[in-house]
């Protein structure tokens, strides 16, 4: 009632108002969209443009940072390969997305398939309580718990710092991203499909592997991407347990770093515009450029879905 | 209605919130000139310029290395009790921050672990006023089970470079060497490195990189032939400190000289410090500072040193 | 083996790995709760921390956790508003609003430590707001502003049609429409969606470590103008977050006590975003209720 009489009132004022409301409305919200492209645009060309310092301004040859294995920025002779990080991002990455995945997939299985209703009663709190947990007391958890564990699992040999630490703590760190998307790609499945499997006699289990499974399958490969996408972006939790030595990651039980582990340590104990401080932006470029590829990646997984 | 108001209410808030933020910003600034000013430049009369018997006043931003922030944080929360017209703010962010933001006129003061031309250009370097405000010592410290308790220079560069990978190889018992190192950009690193191995060493494989003091200990306490290093303050019987080249880690032999292992803590300015900020580090070199806040938190005091030392390392008398 | 067999093999594995799913959560709270509840008491809470000796509380770090949630909601709830009205409302079906979804996507997927070196690049060194408050805010904002927007988007979407064209009948302005008749309606899920998205905000911590900075001065909490240097609110001032805490005391502190100050902090973070999650479910629900309800007395 209230709002017929408000907008009887809004007539007897006129079209001026009308139109001066809309200018406002468009003109804010215009703006926000705006503010949303300043800032993407300034985050690239800001961190391109010192990340790309290292190789004009200082002459660090480009083929050296992504193929040299040899990090040492601060010796006589200064070398700057910086691929013992790339790869330990991609190692820790797809490790922990190696035993998350098929984790997040059995449970939003086991939500949609095998105990609907109930399932999802009892395990979508679950996930989004660990998606709640904040990075760095994960990271706590696994230098507390984790890594003297693997420790004791190795008979004392190593120090529990290393690939194995940072996979596992990733994992869970991931669990959530892959679960939710697996579970909504799971429920966006038509009954019919099912039904019609089990009308064939196909057991449960051959339905979700014949039928289930491959009409998803570009819908779980993008929630293990974005997995992926989002242990390869995280960085106090890795670096709290990797053990940091700038080295390729030879073995699971060996300490090793990632792009944003060593960012972290050193970002503040270089000086700007050295070549010490501007390689750790060609880093950040470097995590930059690796989100666009990912994002590549899911579009184009999506792509395939529609078809 | 009521919607449209709170959100209008929300976006005066933020205008309102980013001009204090500007306001607060200036007005920090036109303190501040003064005292970071480069020197020479015909400042108007300011505090600095002031008759010396008129109270201090003014705010000093000093911002750095982590290891140095809790002396010069509670050093300051001293000095702001007694010249209440003061504000001292201390900042962490690491030794290249702080020598960085100096250098640029962002801060009062940069603290830093290492030499100014250790980290910047030389240039630059030549524009900062060093103030050495103490010394810290570092001791190499292994896990109790390694069996030695002293290593010579050429020793310890082995274990450190690797070519040493059981202690028994220098002396000790059968166990694998597994070292806890600091990473490539740290100031405890750099000292380590210059005066007890005499050159810079590349990681060993296996090693690993901690910056944590705290952590680096305990790792060493708990693990089997571990070494690293750690500074004086951190020392205690859960782990074993070892001599070098004979000579034990105390601060006597620090201050002797005959203990090479040390470096300064340093407090940079730009161009000769004025007003507040040369108050304050004239307050930081007292007797009443370095025999109390300096010697409690585990550094030795400047004052006590027999030996001096150049940004080369070289040692003058 | 025969297909029954098979199906009930793998039925068993889901399982399995469904109940090791709830024990990871399980053990993770249990641990939590019982290594770091025994450290936690008011004047743990209340207390400032230590540099260098054992014994310090968290009071500081968990009022700057609170204080950047506020400056950072600030910012994005407006912007993120008015995005997610644009996608919803405004957007046409073309190629600029994809690339625009594409920017959304893209913001939403940057790592957080780049956006905390972008925040420390352009707001910290560029602007010379120093480590402070406010470039910590500005850094959430943007870390925050895609979930705002998506939410915002989704609440507007779900507004029944019929809301919307009982508004057009009524001859309406459009901006009228979506403040006046579908905001109140989207607001319960606006509001579930931001606090959900806040208790992302108090955990972050990487986007902070060069934007706010890992130092509290030393707070006088009697002294509320936000100009002076020991103001708490001042939002110049550096400030150092209960997350940031965790990993400094961890990575770089001097603390003998660091892990029991962990753990502490931990359960603290852990219970506020407990606190978070039930809160946005039990509003969520209240004004669901309360709206509903009017509408049958209407």
């Amino acid at each position: 009632m209230e709002n017929n009489k408000a907008a009887a009132n809004n007539k007897r004022r006129g079209f001026a108002r009308h139109q001066r409301e809309d200018m406002i409305g468009k003109i804010y919200t215009y703006l926000c969209v705006l503010m949303l492209i300043v800032v993407i645009v300034s985050i690239v060309y800001f961190v391109a443009s010192k990340g790309l310092a290292t190789f004009i301004t200082d002459g660090v040859s480009p083929f050296e940072f992504l193929f040299g294995t040899h990090w040492s920025p601060d010796g006589t002779n200064p070398s700057f390969g910086a691929l013992p990080f790339i790869a330990g991002s991609f190692v820790v990455s797809m490790l922990a997305a190696l035993i998350a995945g098929p984790l997040s997939i059995c449970a939003a299985l086991f939500m949609t398939e095998i105990v609907p209703g109930k399932g999802k009663r009892i395990l979508q709190p679950v996930i989004e309580l660990l998606s709640g947990i904040p990075s760095v007391v994960y990271g706590f958890i696994g230098l507390t718990v984790l890594v003297p564990f693997i420790s004791t699992v190795s008979g004392g040999n190593t120090l529990g710092y290393g690939v194995a630490a940072g996979a596992l703590v990733l994992s869970v760190m991931i669990l959530p991203t892959i679960t939710s998307i697996a579970a909504d790609a799971l429920a966006s499945l038509p009954r019919g499909m099912r039904e019609a499997s089990y009308a064939l006699g196909a057991t449960r289990w051959q339905t979700i592997y014949r039928v289930i499974l491959p009409t998803l399958a570009p819908s779980l490969w993008t929630g293990i991407i974005l997995g992926i996408a989002r242990a390869f972006g995280e960085a106090l939790a890795v670096q709290m347990v990797i053990g940091n030595a700038p080295f390729l990651p030879k073995s699971l039980l060996t300490s090793a770093s990632t792009l944003t582990s060593v960012i972290t340590l050193n970002m503040t104990n270089t000086s700007t515009g050295s070549v010490q401080n501007n390689v750790l932006w060609s880093m950040a470029l470097m995590l930059l450029f690796m989100t666009f590829v990912f994002i590549i990646i899911v579009r184009l997984l999506q792509r395939r879905n529609k078809l | 209605m009521k919607s449209k108001k709170t959100l209008f209410g929300t976006l005066t808030l933020t205008a309102m919130l980013a001009l204090t933020a500007c306001g607060g910003n200036s007005g920090g600034t036109t303190t501040t000139e003064p005292t970071t000013g480069t020197g020479g430049t015909t400042t108007p009369p300011t505090t600095s310029e002031q008759p010396a018997d008129t109270a201090i006043s003014g705010s000093i931003l000093a911002v750095g290395s982590t290891a140095l922030q809790p002396l010069v944080d509670q050093v300051g929360q001293k000095f702001m009790e007694e010249n209440a017209e003061v504000t001292v703010q201390v900042q962490g962010g690491g030794s290249g921050t702080g020598l960085t933001q100096v250098s640029e006129g962002a801060a009062d003061i940069g603290n830093s672990d290492v030499f100014a031309e250790e980290k910047l250009d030389a240039d630059k370097a030549a524009e900062l006023v060093d103030h050495q405000v103490a010394v810290v010592a570092m001791a190499t410290v292994v896990n109790k089970d390694a069996g030695v308790d002293n290593l010579t220079k050429q020793q310890l560069l082995d274990v450190f470079s690797g070519k040493v990978t059981n202690w028994s190889e220098v002396g000790g018992a059968d166990k694998k060497i597994t070292i806890v190192n600091r990473p490539s950009s740290s100031g405890t690193r750099a000292t380590f490195e210059k005066y007890a191995l005499g050159e810079k060493v590349e990681n060993v494989e296996g090693s690993i990189e901690q910056d944590s003091s705290g952590t680096v200990k305990q790792i060493i306490a708990d693990t089997s032939g571990a070494v690293g290093y750690l500074a004086f303050s951190y020392l205690d019987d859960t782990v074993t400190a070892l001599s070098y080249d004979g000579v034990e880690p105390t601060d006597e032999n620090v201050q002797s000289g005959e203990y090479p292992v040390w470096a300064y803590e340093h407090m940079y300015t730009k161009g000769e410090p004025e007003g507040a900020t040369k108050a304050f580090l004239d307050y930081f070199m007292t007797e009443e500072v370095q025999n109390s806040d300096v010697t409690e938190l585990g550094y030795i005091p400047v004052s006590s040193m027999e030996v001096k030392r150049d940004a080369e390392g070289k040692v003058v008398q | 083996m025969n297909a029954k067999t098979a199906d009930k093999i793998a039925t068993g594995v889901i399982i399995f790995f469904a109940i090791v799913i709830v024990a990871i959560l399980g053990g993770l709270l249990g641990f939590i709760l019982v290594r770091g509840l025994s450290h936690i008491s008011w004047d743990f809470l209340t207390s400032p921390s230590q540099n260098f000796k054992a014994g310090g509380g968290i009071g500081p770090q968990l009022f700057n956790s609170l204080f950047l949630l506020v400056l950072t909601m600030i910012i994005t709830v407006p912007l993120g508003l008015g995005g997610g009205i644009y996608m919803a409302e405004y957007a046409k079906e073309n190629k600029i609003t994809g690339f625009i979804r594409l920017v959304v996507e893209v913001l939403s997927s940057f790592p957080s430590i780049v956006v905390g070196l972008f925040g420390l690049l352009l707001f910290v060194n560029t602007f010379k707001l120093g480590y402070s408050l406010l470039a910590g805010a500005i850094a959430l904002a943007i870390f925050n502003l895609p979930l705002m927007v998506r939410i915002t988007e989704q609440s507007f979407r779900a507004v029944p049609r019929e809301q919307k064209e009982a508004g057009l009948a009524l001859g309406l302005s459009k901006w009228k429409i979506i403040t006046s008749i579908l905001l109140p309606v989207a607001l319960p899920s606006l509001i579930t969606g931001t606090i959900l998205a806040a208790g992302r905000v108090f955990g972050e911590a990487a986007a902070l470590l060069f934007t706010s900075g890992m130092t509290t001065p030393p707070l006088d909490f009697t002294d509320w103008n936000p100009l002076n240097p020991r103001s708490p609110i001042n939002p110049l001032r550096s400030a150092e977050t209960l997350a940031v805490h965790i990993w400094k005391v961890n990575s770089e502190g001097r603390i003998p006590d660091a892990k029991d100050v962990s753990a502490g902090a931990s359960a603290v973070l852990v219970i506020m975003v407990l606190i978070f999650n039930l809160i946005a479910r039990w509003f969520g629900r209240f004004v669901y209720r309360k709206i509903t309800a009017s509408k049958q007395v209407n």
